[in-house]
């Protein structure tokens, strides 16, 4: 079964875990400087929400790397990047429409979420579940469960 | 080793920038944060130095686990001489700047002299310039975090800065980070003002790494998570009502000071109360609370986000305060609400998000106004001091005028800004004032909280509930339950308190974790993360050690046992109501011993004895 990342801003209250679990992941340190995922927050509506790469299937990272070093985990349904083939060329990067995937300094390459192989640790280090990973084709669940509750069954009987 | 092991000196005077290594000697024995920078501040500056002269000095410190996935693991602290008491100040702040710092490679930074003209201090790693900073001299803190956003094109850039009542004189002005995150009290942001320093702007790209076992510390810190999440204060009574859960439950014991701790319980508190923050208002259906929110790092989030109906008359017309900001805590509820007595919701969260806008405390502030009310209501002041405005108690238009003035520091607002001390010596009524060494008393009455009475008189930086916060025994029962209307063992209480929470401040944690966390849940953390076998022994004597360096640097500065003590009002009239009805805060019951346990002389003075054994300076 595919999963996916489930994103409910609703429930993030901005702690950036989730940044620290996903730079300790990929680069051994704690950095959000350097995460995969991002929380932003919008200060004057007191909303934060986590945004991070969706796995397109026909990703436009994928379709604009000249060299071929975007290819799909069929394990995962992750889009990775192979280090050894990029040449930090950026191309990638004005593809996405979303900006998901990002330049790196340091490395010369480029970053962008990877599942962590299917065990995506920013979902691990989240305490309120804003960000979870499930069924990829049910990532509407709990959404649906929540409707489903309020919805009145009752008025057949009265 | 989770300390980045490199401080950053800016002498403002010069406009100099260098860089040291940090002395590992003193880390393994003060920690970080609160005890490592107060090492430094006591060996680096005179005890007798004018607070707001060049000689002081002003340090930001983080801990070892700042920056780390610990939960809370976001704090730093503002180590000064502060204006208010002529004590040594710590103020601790969260928000996300510590964090930032330390992931630009930074323990701390030293600020000492005076710069000529306004200056900021820009960070980013290892680059660090200061840059002219008039064009921001004259703005609020929400201004400038704006402007220097604006001007550094980085959206990503943490700030921390002064506003304008700091530049006025406010006695307490805060430092500001994050927009509402605050080094609050004891007048650090007035020290800042005094350097001519207006704001510090931080970006942080390498990191915190160094960890000394990062699988174990991996492991422990999310176990410790667990704790925090299952246990019903830090797992749902914060997260849900943050610290405003406690309103209610103070004002029913009677220990809620009210109208300048004339009374101890407020006729209003379920107005003002967490409750009251959820409940949908009548003009648009929403509550004043909009979320809860977090620090870096912390997995608790009690921090409020709210709103003031748009409809409400501080606001009308003035569309800048319409969005969310830092919305009311108990301490904020309490100082700007009970003691004023005003009981109107909207218009505490308006004078909350001034203090924060112009970065003034709001515990000192409304502590301040209701000694300012008492003072009109005795027909010491009058209309003709204060523009015609009435300052009586409950008077929510007073409020918010008091705000407006402090933040400007013009007219009345200067008089505001000295702090209830010196306002109620410049009127000449001195007991009026309810404070201890110049600091505003905050939100538990020592008469229906006994161990709080010690915990004031006591406190290295003037009254204040985060030194020794005993409301959790004597109230909560953590770690157990003891009688607050008692003064038996409170002594031993409050030495405990103090020492753990000294230790905990200097780690990067945040002392609420200590309703879950007991040292024993936090040394594993900060063993895992730091050389030195760091055990709860080895903390809790740090703590002590801390602790007692503190009380050697006020002593140095002049401070006598004589200052241990509280005011007539809080010792000699007896609370009128609740069910410390006939108490009277039995303070001198409790100091000889506390003295005694501390190995101080009976006039509270350190021993030579003592001060070898925690290896004090000479």
């Amino acid at each position: 079964m595919l999963r996916s990342l489930n994103i409910n801003p609703d429930k993030c209250t901005g702690c950036l875990q989730c940044e620290m679990a996903c730079s300790f992941e990929n680069e051994g340190v704690f950095n959000p400087a350097k995460s995969r995922i991002k929380i932003f927050t919008f200060h004057d509506e007191g909303r934060f929400v986590p945004y991070t790469c969706t796995q397109c299937d026909e990703a436009w990272c994928l379709h604009a790397c000249p060299v071929e070093a975007i290819r799909m985990n069929r394990e995962t349904g992750a889009m990775e990047i192979l280090d050894s083939v990029c040449v930090g060329c950026k191309v990638c990067t004005i593809a996405c429409p979303f900006g998901t995937v990002n330049y790196n300094q340091t490395t010369g390459k480029v970053i962008k979420c990877d599942l962590c192989g299917g065990d995506p640790q920013c979902a691990q280090a989240c305490p309120t579940e804003a960000i979870t990973y499930v069924d990829a084709d049910a990532t509407g669940l709990e959404k649906m469960r929540a409707w489903a509750s309020k919805t009145d069954n009752q008025a057949h009987a009265n | 080793m989770s300390w980045t092991r490199r401080i950053l000196r800016v002498n403002l005077t010069e406009g100099s920038i260098s860089e040291e290594p940090l002395n590992m000697e003193w880390a393994d024995q003060y920690i970080g944060q609160r005890g490592l920078a107060t090492r430094y501040f006591v060996e680096e500056t005179d005890p007798t130095c004018d607070p707001l002269g060049p000689d002081n000095k002003l340090i930001f410190a983080t801990g070892p686990l700042t920056g780390t996935m610990a939960s809370t693991g976001g704090r730093y602290s503002v180590i000064t001489k502060g204006p208010l008491t002529g004590a040594i100040a710590c103020s601790n702040s969260g928000g996300f700047i510590g964090a930032e710092l330390k992931s630009a490679g930074w323990d701390m930074v030293i600020c000492e002299g005076r710069s000529p003209s306004p200056v900021m201090l820009h960070i980013v790693d290892d680059k660090v310039k200061l840059l002219p900073a008039d064009d921001l001299w004259g703005k609020s803190v929400w201004d400038t975090d704006r402007l220097i956003h604006e001007k550094l094109h980085d959206p990503q850039i943490r700030i921390a800065a002064i506003g304008r009542s700091a530049e006025a004189g406010c006695l307490y002005a805060a430092i500001i980070n994050d927009l509402h995150r605050a080094a609050g009290r004891s007048g650090v942001g007035t020290v800042m003002a005094s350097k001519n320093l207006k704001a510090m702007a931080v970006r942080g790209t390498q990191g915190v790494g160094n960890i000394k076992d990062p699988k174990s510390f991996m492991q422990v810190t999310a176990e410790q998570k667990q704790v925090l999440a299952e246990n019903a204060v830090t797992g749902q009574g914060l997260p849900a009502m943050g610290t405003q859960v406690l309103m209610n439950v103070i004002n029913e014991i009677g220990a809620l000071p009210t109208n300048n701790m004339r009374e101890v319980q407020f006729k209003d508190a379920n107005k003002i109360s967490a409750e009251a923050m959820a409940e949908p208002r009548d003009s648009d259906g929403k509550p004043n609370l909009t979320t809860n929110a977090a620090c870096f790092g912390c997995t608790i989030a009690c921090g409020r986000i709210s709103t003031i109906d748009k409809g409400h008359f501080t606001v009308e017309n003035k569309p800048e305060y319409w969005g969310n900001s830092g919305g009311l805590e108990y301490e904020a509820a309490w100082a700007l609400g009970a003691d004023t007595g005003v009981g109107d919701l909207d218009a505490l969260t308006y004078a909350n998000f001034v203090c924060n806008e112009d970065g003034f405390d709001p515990i000192s502030f409304g502590a301040t106004v209701a000694a300012a009310m008492e003072l009109f209501e005795e027909g010491v002041i009058t209309t003709g001091q204060t523009d015609g405005m009435e300052l009586r108690f409950g008077s929510a238009e007073a409020l918010a005028w008091c705000a407006e003035k402090v933040a400007s520091g013009e007219g009345f607002g200067a008089d505001l800004g000295l702090g209830s001390k010196r306002l109620c010596e410049k009127y000449g009524r001195p007991e009026l004032s309810m404070t201890v060494k110049g600091q505003e008393f905050p939100a538990y009455d020592p008469r229906g909280v006994q161990g709080m009475g010690l915990t004031y008189a006591t406190s290295n930086r003037g009254a204040c509930h985060l030194r020794s916060y005993t409301v959790a025994s004597e109230v909560l029962g953590i770690p157990e339950k003891t009688d607050p209307l008692s003064v038996d063992g409170k002594a031993g209480l409050v030495k405990a308190f103090q020492d753990a929470t000294a230790a905990v401040d200097s780690t990067g944690l945040c002392v609420f974790t200590t309703f879950a966390w007991s040292l024993d849940n936090i040394a594993p953390q900060v063993d895992a993360a730091c050389e030195g076998g760091w055990t709860a022994e080895k903390l809790l004597e740090a703590g002590e050690r801390i602790w007692n360096l503190e009380r050697d640097y006020n002593m140095r500065a002049g401070l006598t046992g004589a200052d241990d003590s509280l005011p007539k009002r809080l010792l000699k009239d007896a609370a009128k109501t609740g069910p410390a009805e006939g108490k009277v805060a039995g303070l001198d019951e409790m100091l000889p011993e506390y003295y005694q346990l501390r190995g101080w002389t009976p006039d509270g003075q350190l021993t030579a004895e003592t001060r070898s054994r925690f290896g004090l300076p000479a």
